[in-house]
């Protein structure tokens, strides 16, 4: 239900904006780009509107903060939140006797971080007498209104209306504070409104993880500190990466100029590729165990087909004007290695390094999840299972924002390295 | 015996499915030191295939080729290659591309500098020698493969349709350059081209292939090249040979494209 009401606010302020943002900027539209037929695939005919991009991530912590209560959105934009304070109804009981009576239940609903004690009321008239009580925000009670009344149960004390509406076993009926059911025993249940908020333990709100990525960056989590958790996923990563540099290039080479070669790894490669490294850990947990070996295993593992397909198909992938020009220039075999089929198989390499860098954060986080004494992946998982939310998510936006970390350095990189990249 | 000297030169290509294209069939050229000789002829004749063996990137079937004497075995620096496009080295600078046959053969950089610069002077690359290769137009693109060429000294020039996928003035200007080269440097060459005009206008020696199989079809000999030297290449167009010869050509090459074409009509 309150899914619903996120995606219809979250493309209201999508639409609403573009309208906006679009009309605003309408008077300066008539350059080249209006004026272009949008080609399908060329890249170059849609470039991202930076304004979008903006509004987007501060919509994503809007909607975050709104749904949450969070402090650092402002009250007035606050989705209604649960209802807290002195709730009061009615309820109305007959006895045996056929003598009907009505008192007053006030409960107070606390937020659920704090104690409370039932508020003192007066007893009032007749034989039932009125009641109070505590429930929890987002929690429910049950209100035993028949103990307190001169008519117990013995004497067929029944309740049949809470504030003027029938009621009776299974039923409800709904007050300005919250839902007022019957149990099938005769027995009400007090449900405070729970209003669109998100409770803390679904999702806190921003501030509560900042307060935890400050914590922990300063008291670190499980033995570990938090540089040490993310140092040692990087740690990993990078180490499995280069074993599978290491030895895939070569291997890439090799299928790349030798049709032995090609046709003895070919059916190895071709097979391995299509498995997902996630798929292997079980059998390196047999293997190898769950220690450090396992894990530098995996991620050489599922770096070296990458790294082995891109250096293929770099080298296969020259102009054989290339090597044509090079040969009648003078050069010989091993000088074309060199100054040719190394230089031209670069980007192709630096594009399998980028693909084997975010396969290899992902697998590592996946292999801490499943097993890990230290890492990012192992913290969000300890932390699952005491049902710390703000840490699981500290977690994944760490994981993300090293994720996009890695590629850009891949890029940028990319960039200067090979700079020729795809204008052969 | 100087020279390049094709002797009966037949060439078939062995097709997966079995059968095999006759691309070229006894074709016999001699072409002495310093002759220019333009190759026209309909698509798929052998014009490339013919190139590439002469380059030695192909064995022929049959035949032989000797240059100054001594068989062609394989590429060799003696025979240099201008290809239409995408032969350059684009992870170096235009002087290291022009540079990379004396560098390759161990020369030290006092040898070829001079060469190097004086080469990178003549195609107007002098500003642009820094530069990577994606930073240049396809014209400039084109000279720097002409100076690459150049700058290994080769015998042999082999020219692929090198001006093919430039613009009209581009092709003239370069059109001009190649023939300065030419006179200035004395070397052999052998220029592919679609464009009839071009053919007339450098070759000295002009060869009309026929397809299927390639063979010589008709050889000129023509005055143009030589006159185009000194004077503007649009001037020669108004020679009253010049327009007699181009129709002549032209309708040849009509006349094998409608037989190509009546040919694979009936096929079907
Ligand atoms: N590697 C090859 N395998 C099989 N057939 C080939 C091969 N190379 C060329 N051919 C065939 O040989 C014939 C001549 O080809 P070639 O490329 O020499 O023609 P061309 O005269 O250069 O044509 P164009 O003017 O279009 O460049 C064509 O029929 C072509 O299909
Ligand atoms: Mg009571």
């Amino acid at each position: 239900m309150t899914g619903l009401i996120i995606l219809a606010v979250y493309i209201a302020i999508f639409a609403g904006s573009y309208f906006i943002i679009m009309r605003l900027l309408s008077g300066r539209r008539s350059d080249f780009t209006s004026l272009k037929t949008v080609t399908f695939g060329d890249e170059s005919a849609v470039v991202s509107n930076r304004a979008a991009s903006v509004i987007s991530i501060v919509t994503i912590f809007l909607i975050w903060g709104a749904f949450t209560g969070s402090k650092w959105v402002p009250g007035f934009l606050h989705a209604p939140g649960p209802f807290v304070g002195e709730a009061q109804f009615e309820y109305t009981a007959r006895a045996d006797d056929g003598t009907e009576d009505s008192a007053t239940v006030t409960v107070l609903v606390h937020p659920i971080s704090e104690e409370a004690t039932a508020p003192e009321v007066d007893p009032g008239d007749g034989w039932a007498k009125n009641d109070s009580d505590t429930v929890g925000a987002w929690r429910s009670g049950l209100i035993r209104v028949d103990r307190n009344d001169e008519k117990g149960r013995d004497q067929g004390h029944t309740v049949i209306a809470v504030n003027g509406e029938p009621i009776a076993p299974g039923g409800e009926v709904n007050t300005r504070f919250g839902r007022v059911g019957m149990s099938q025993k005769g027995t009400l249940n007090f449900v405070p409104a729970k209003g669109l908020q998100m409770e803390a333990i679904w999702l806190p709100p921003p501030e509560a993880v900042v307060k935890r990525l400050v914590d922990i960056a300063s008291e670190g989590y499980r033995g570990f500190t938090l540089w040490e958790h993310l140092g040692m996923s990087l740690y990993r990563v990078l180490l499995g990466f280069f074993f599978g540099a290491l030895v895939g290039v070569p291997l890439g080479y090799a299928m790349g100029l030798s049709d032995w070669f090609r046709g003895w790894f070919d059916p190895i490669v071709e097979f391995m590729r299509p498995v997902p490294p996630l798929a292997l850990i079980p059998l390196v947990i047999i293997w190898a165990g769950i220690g450090e070996n396992g894990k530098i295993i995996l991620l050489f593992l599922a770096a070296l087909w990458i790294m082995a397909i891109a250096a293929r198909s770099g080298v296969s992938g020259v102009r054989i004007s290339k090597v044509h020009a090079a040969y009648s220039l003078g050069a010989s075999k091993w000088q074309i290695m060199r100054h040719v089929i190394v230089p031209n198989s670069l980007p192709d390499i630096f594009t399998g390094a980028r693909v084997a860098m975010g396969v290899c954060w992902g697998t590592v986080v996946a292999a801490e999840l499943v097993a890990a004494e230290v890492g990012a992946g192992m913290m969000i998982m300890a932390a699952s299972k005491f049902q710390q939310t703000d840490i699981v998510l500290m977690g994944i936006i760490l994981i993300g924002i090293i994720g996009f970390g890695i590629d850009m350095l891949m890029r940028w990189a990319e960039r200067v390295l090979v700079p020729w990249k795809g204008k052969g | 015996m100087s020279g390049l000297a094709l002797n009966n030169i037949s060439m078939r290509f062995d097709l997966p499915n079995g059968g095999s294209v006759q691309a070229l069939k006894d074709v016999t050229l001699n072409l002495a030191p310093g002759e220019l000789m333009s190759v026209l002829g309909p698509s798929g004749c052998g014009k490339t295939t013919l190139l590439n063996i002469v380059a030695g990137f192909l064995a022929p079937t049959e035949g032989e080729i000797t240059l100054n004497g001594h068989r062609v075995l394989g590429p060799d620096a003696e025979r240099g290659m201008v290809f239409q496009q995408g032969a350059l080295f684009e992870w170096m600078s235009v002087r290291d591309n022009v540079s990379f046959g004396p560098r390759m053969k161990g020369q030290r950089e006092s040898k070829w500098a001079g060469n190097v610069d004086h080469l990178l002077d003549v195609v107007g690359l002098q500003d642009f020698k820094e530069k990577a290769i994606y930073e240049l137009s396809g014209g400039m693109q084109q000279r720097v493969a002409l100076a690459r060429c150049l700058a290994n000294d080769p015998d042999v020039i082999l020219m692929d349709e090198p001006l093919g996928a430039l613009d009209a003035l581009t092709r003239e200007k370069m059109q001009s350059l190649v023939l300065k080269l030419w006179k200035e440097t004395g070397k052999t060459i052998i220029l592919i081209t679609h464009s009839v005009e071009e053919a007339l206008l450098l070759g000295e020696r002009l060869l009309v292939m026929a397809p299927r199989p390639g063979r010589i079809h008709k050889e000129y000999r023509l005055p143009f090249a030589d006159m185009g030297v000194n004077a503007d290449l649009r001037e020669i167009k108004k020679h009253p040979d010049y327009a007699s010869t181009r129709e002549e050509i032209l309708g040849m090459i009509w006349d094998m494209e409608e037989e190509i074409m009546g040919r694979t009509e009936a096929a079907q």
